[in-house]
């Protein structure tokens, strides 16, 4: 790794979570620091400047420095992710609908006033993309190169989707629960952006048909008017601008289900590098993960002082219970002090005190799931390049 | 920008006082990436072919040196996959263009 490089990158998303570059006309360049990982920061209507990985479709990532401005992720800093490029040119909220149908008794459709009529629940949930950090493999892969940047943890409002089945009336033998939304492909032979559940994970009173995201109406680039929310899961499953729920008795398989989005059918989700896996199964669940945001890579830090070192971890809704900070590259590892629990599928804040002799550091950070569930020291791989949750290292001189 | 702050503000009205609500609208940013240039029939076919559906972006984000397997493969997707109506002579100059200048 160029680590100039990523000190180059690291201060422009610093600058810019201070407000500085605000109002900067001209695109700021930032290095993400994997090969071809240069980008401009790129100002959208209701965001903040974000890191653009592609113009079309939309995708933005959220500059690193934001994770250490609060445990939730503000609306106009959250990441975006399309497949598509047919976004809806316009919404109006009030003809706006959503339909239910297929292996149900009672097929209905669903304007935003029913919605917001029913009573409500909130829950902080992360959202992250299956490709989080894709840009870190070795050897790399083919897709969205990113950093890790594509996860954002928020106050979700809306109401459960079995609230909703319940109203319709799943038949028997219902297996899965497909959800589309207004986005299309360009080409209306391209294979439309649609996911689905399995029956039991649908009517589990946790997964969500959003509305309001931290409080605010979900901006229009995180799913407008409503979302799926699916807590614990990546962020594939959250269909945005969600449109219509189809009860099927069958389990689907459009391209997006299979032979898209799917991992090693091992306990590790991991192969050889470089090789294929024997079977796959559908990306579900989180894996642990955790990061140090109070340092950048390459930064300095007073030495001989108390350094509150500080950073968040996560899990797919176990609970993160223990989060270890090592200052010695991995040779010795010391407690940490956890924030506010905001429930078990939010960021968890972590924070320790510190002092640094002076010289180099490897500064680590490892958590550990209520069921024990931890990161590993060296990286894992899969030929799609998801789940990265390796071990996190950030180097800092202190002087 | 003006037109979707008009619009947030009918919104939030709208909201604020139970009324009815304008359709919302967002416009996207202008694009600025370009494709790499290059002489040669392989720029062009992807200048035909490739922007309609993606932002040139995509290419460029990628690794680099990925190799012609890589793009053949990856031009091939585009058409088997997500059905992209590539003649087979353009994508061929396609992957040939994208391998040398990606």
């Amino acid at each position: 790794m160029d680590r100039r490089t990523f000190v180059r990158g690291l201060g422009a998303g610093a600058l810019l979570g201070s407000g500085l570059l605000a109002k900067g006309a001209a695109a700021q360049a930032v290095k993400l620091p994997f090969a071809s990982g240069e980008r401009v920061l790129v100002k959208y209507p209701q965001k903040r400047a974000l890191i653009q990985m592609t113009a079309r479709p939309p995708q933005l990532e959220t500059p690193f420095s934001v994770f250490n401005e609060g445990v939730i992720t503000p609306n106009d800093a959250f990441f975006v992710r399309y497949h598509l490029a047919g976004l809806p040119e316009s919404i109006d909220p009030d003809t706006f609908k959503i339909g239910i149908a297929g292996k149900v008794d009672r097929p209905m459709s669903v304007s935003l006033a029913d919605l917001k009529a029913m009573d409500a629940v909130e829950i902080i949930a992360v959202n992250q993309c299956s490709g989080n950090s894709r840009g870190f493999f070795e050897p790399r892969v083919a897709g969205g190169q990113l950093a890790n940047g594509a996860m954002g943890n928020a106050r979700w409002k809306g109401v459960p989707l079995k609230v909703l089945l319940d109203r319709a009336g799943v038949q028997a033998g219902a297996r899965q629960v497909r959800f589309d939304g207004l986005d299309v492909a360009v080409d209306p032979d391209t294979p439309d952006f649609v996911k689905s559940l399995d029956i039991d994970h649908a009517r589990d009173g946790e997964v969500m048909v959003a509305y309001q995201m931290n409080g605010a109406d979900i901006p229009f680039l995180n799913g407008f008017p409503v979302r799926l929310v699916v807590p614990g899961y990546y962020g594939t499953y959250w269909v945005k601008h969600l449109s219509e729920i189809m009860v099927l008795d069958s389990v689907f398989e459009g391209f997006w289900m299979k032979p898209a989005y799917r991992i090693p059918d091992n306990a590790c989700a991991c192969v050889e590098p470089g090789k294929a896996p024997a079977a796959t199964v559908p990306i579900g669940r989180f894996d642990v993960r955790s990061f140090v945001t109070s340092l950048a890579d390459g930064g300095a830090v007073k030495a001989g002082e108390n350094v509150t070192v500080r950073g968040i971890a996560f899990d797919g809704g176990y609970g993160i219970t223990d989060v270890a900070l090592s200052i010695d590259g991995g040779k010795s590892w010391l407690d940490t002090r956890l924030g506010t629990d905001h429930g078990r599928y939010s960021f968890r804040e972590w924070r320790r005190v510190v002092r640094f002799a002076p010289g180099e550091h490897k500064v680590m950070v490892r958590a550990v799931n209520r069921i024990g569930q931890s990161q590993p020291r060296a990286p894992l791989w899969n030929p799609a390049g998801y789940m990265r949750n390796v071990v996190e290292t950030v180097r800092v001189r202190a002087a | 920008m003006k037109k979707l702050t008009v619009a947030c503000t009918a919104l939030m009205l709208a909201v604020a006082t139970g009324a009815s609500a304008a359709p919302f609208k967002y416009d996207l940013p202008a694009e600025t990436a370009k494709l790499r240039p290059a002489t040669g029939p392989g720029f062009d076919a992807a200048q035909n072919n490739c922007l309609s559906c993606h932002s040139p972006d995509y290419l460029a984000m990628q690794p680099p040196k990925l190799g012609r397997a890589f793009w053949t493969a990856e031009v091939a997707k585009m058409v088997n996959v997500f059905k992209a109506k590539i003649a087979p002579d353009d994508a061929k100059l396609i992957a040939e263009y994208l391998d040398a200048n990606y």
